[in-house]
């Protein structure tokens, strides 16, 4: 009986040679690594100044030295800003603002998509088009409009929207409430529709059907949704440059601005420290929600 | 008693008509299985009594009660699902007692039922798990166990071994008799699985184009079919269907199959078969089970022929051989040690007891 095996000459059993998919496989690599280490320098050169800045004095900022380098050190602009009444007020401004944003676009957000998402009604694919083209439109397109409207509200109504942090609260949902929508949509449609067939017949109410599985199911979608709205309301500068002036009702982007420049003169070193600490929020938030963060985008994103 | 009731139900979208207007009894604690090519309306059907479609006309009644406009929580039903439908936030435990809750049945008896559900499926030792940590056989149980919990008037299966591998499939289906045996609730079972109908149901309803082909119990579909479709869609392999002509006169009928084949009629189904003397359009129909091997001592309706083999498929207990006729690929059954090989000649018998003579114009069985 003749031998299965391939063998060569020599006896040594032949072997298909595969070096040349590692030998792509290395290169690819280097190259991914080469330009991530270039992301990374380009998003992380403005951090590290200002945390450097942050650290210096006036002297040494405006001095003829090695602007990368801290010759002497200080907590100076820290402790100076945080125990400046008003930059405590800035700060608790923004956050009363960011909570209001987030608990109201979360509200709208998850019903909205939850409708548009699964109960089908007349006019529901169109108003979910819609809501993203809501979304499309730039802010700077909308503050005109917006004081006319606040004007007529005031002529009617009595009420003076102008020159209120609490008026922020009423303005950024119409930024946020669309994005967060759209990204809900995405996540209520990835989720099997076997799912709400199940609780139906089980007996749940539409009602019940949100709150007890589609919330429980969709909250790393939820989540994403809720760190993009609070990054939103906590670094949005043009409204708040627009319809607020008093000092005590600023919030924290532009009260570093407006209150640490005067005339010519930046006080760069507590413009920093301000920047810095306005950053700490959104940062450690996503720290502690990093996971949930990549898992609601990519799911809502691929539709399963 | 619930015994579920489709009069003139007719399931429309937009133009399509997905159900043409079906009548359908089904006895309290039988276990009825629609089954069909896809596309047939048998899963339409099964969400109309479901309540997850509506139905553009017609009525449904179970127990009795005309359920038309009764939304699917009311309707004392519960529905299994081909992706099992889990909670994936809740343990096998919540998933199954879910129902329960929304009811606000007291604690006691749900704790009650959950285990009694449980030890009917065997999981008793998986309520503590999340969805995503069982397996595929698992999942469909606990899907089970959801319906069982309930104490429903009928259970409603869509499709719910397609998910699963073959070895398990034929294992849960075991299970899903075993269980019915068990808590005889009425059940309507759809499958495109014409293997899963025969050994499940109690009657088998034929679905096809959004009609009813044909209702009844297993062997009567297998053995009796009323129409072209059903021979062909029941059996596997296929029923083979040849064209054919019927020659003769007085008491002795031939069945013509090709110039050189012709097969009597038995004496039985002569005055069956006279009227279609001469006719076009008709098939003969014959399964590969009544076209074996020949034998020393032939019965009196068994007739032999010799073929030439094609292709021969050795099965273990048995070898499917294959042959052309007429242009047209016919399958016998034969004994793996009647010596069938690829391209050789053999003498098959045809036991004409069991052939079928089926109008192609009308496509009902004659």
């Amino acid at each position: 009986m003749a031998d299965a095996a391939v063998t060569s000459p020599a006896g040594a059993p032949t072997r298909a040679r595969y070096g040349s998919m590692s030998r792509d496989r290395r290169w690819a690599l280097r190259w991914s690594y080469f330009f991530l280490i270039l992301f990374a320098i380009f998003f992380l050169t403005p951090p590290i100044y200002m945390f450097i800045t942050s650290l210096k004095t006036s002297q040494e900022i405006s001095a003829e030295i090695n602007p990368w380098w801290v010759f002497n050190p200080t907590l100076n602009n820290y402790i100076t800003l945080l125990t400046q009444n008003i930059f405590l007020k800035f700060f608790l401004n923004s956050a009363i603002v960011a909570v209001c944003t987030v608990t109201i676009t979360m509200c709208i957000s998850v019903i909205a998509a939850f409708s548009l998402a699964r109960m089908k009604f007349w006019g529901s694919a169109t108003l979910a088009t819609g809501v993203f083209l809501t979304y499309l439109v730039p802010e700077t397109l909308l503050f005109i409009p917006l004081f006319k409207m606040f004007a007529w509200v005031n002529e009617t109504l009595g009420i003076q929207l102008m020159n209120n942090w609490w008026t922020l609260i009423i303005l950024y949902p119409t930024l946020t409430v669309p994005f967060c929508t759209w990204i809900m949509i995405g996540y209520f449609a990835s989720i099997p529709k076997e799912l709400d067939e199940a609780a139906l017949i089980d007996g749940a109410t539409w009602i019940q059907t949100l709150t007890k599985i589609f919330i429980p199911v969709a909250l790393p979608g939820i989540i994403a949704a809720t760190i993009f709205c609070f990054t939103v309301s906590w670094a949005q500068f043009l409204y708040p440059l627009a319809f607020t002036t008093s000092t005590s009702e600023l919030v924290l982007p532009v009260g570093i601005i407006t209150t640490l420049i005067k005339g010519d003169v930046f006080n760069w070193g507590q413009i920093m420290t301000g920047a810095l600490l306005g950053a700490a929020p959104p940062l450690i938030i996503y720290a502690f929600l990093m996971d949930y963060y990549i898992a609601g985008l990519t799911a809502g994103a691929t539709k399963g | 008693m619930a015994q579920v009731t489709l009069r003139k139900v007719v399931k429309k979208y937009d133009e399509v008509l997905a159900v043409r207007g079906i009548d359908l009894d089904i006895a309290d604690k039988e276990f009825v299985v629609l089954v069909g090519p896809s596309g047939c309306g048998k899963s339409t059907t099964l969400r109309m009594i479901a309540g997850l479609e509506e139905i553009t006309g017609g009525d449904i009644a179970i127990g009795g009660d005309v359920v038309n406009d009764v939304p699917p929580k009311d309707r004392d039903i519960a529905m299994v699902f081909q992706n099992y439908a889990l909670y994936p936030h809740m343990n096998v435990y919540e998933n199954m007692s879910f129902g329960l809750k929304l009811k606000r049945t007291p604690k006691n008896v749900i704790d009650q039922r959950v285990r009694q559900a449980a030890q009917i499926l065997d999981i008793t030792e998986l309520l503590d798990r999340k969805p995503k940590q069982l397996s595929g056989g698992q999942r469909q149980r606990v899907a089970m166990g959801r319906a069982i919990v309930r104490d429903p008037k009928v259970f409603l299966f869509d499709e719910p071994l397609s998910n699963l591998d073959a070895k398990l499939r034929v294992q849960m289906r075991t299970e899903i008799k075993k269980v019915h045996q068990k808590v005889r609730t009425t059940t309507v079972y759809v499958t495109h699985d014409q293997i899963e109908a025969m050994t499940l149901a109690d009657r088998v309803v034929v679905m096809n184009g959004g009609n009813i082909e044909q209702v009844g119990p297993p062997n009567e579909l297998y053995h009796s079919p009323r129409t072209k479709f059903v021979a062909g869609f029941i059996g596997s392999p296929a029923m083979n269907l040849i064209p054919c002509q019927i020659e003769g006169a007085g008491d002795a009928l031939t069945i013509r199959l090709s110039d050189t084949l012709s097969l009597a009629v038995p004496p039985s189904r002569v005055a069956r078969y006279r009227a279609h003397v001469g006719k076009p359009n008709l098939l003969f129909g014959l399964r590969p089970e009544h076209l074996t091997e020949t034998r020393q001592h032939l019965e009196a309706d068994m007739q032999t022929f010799d073929v030439k083999l094609d292709v021969t498929e050795p099965m273990g207990m048995e070898t499917l051989v294959y042959f052309n006729l007429n242009g047209i690929d016919v399958c016998g059954r034969v004994n793996p040690n009647a010596g069938a090989r690829d391209g050789t000649s053999m003498k098959l018998c045809a036991d004409m007891a069991n052939m079928h003579l089926i109008d192609d114009k009308t496509e009902l069985v004659l």
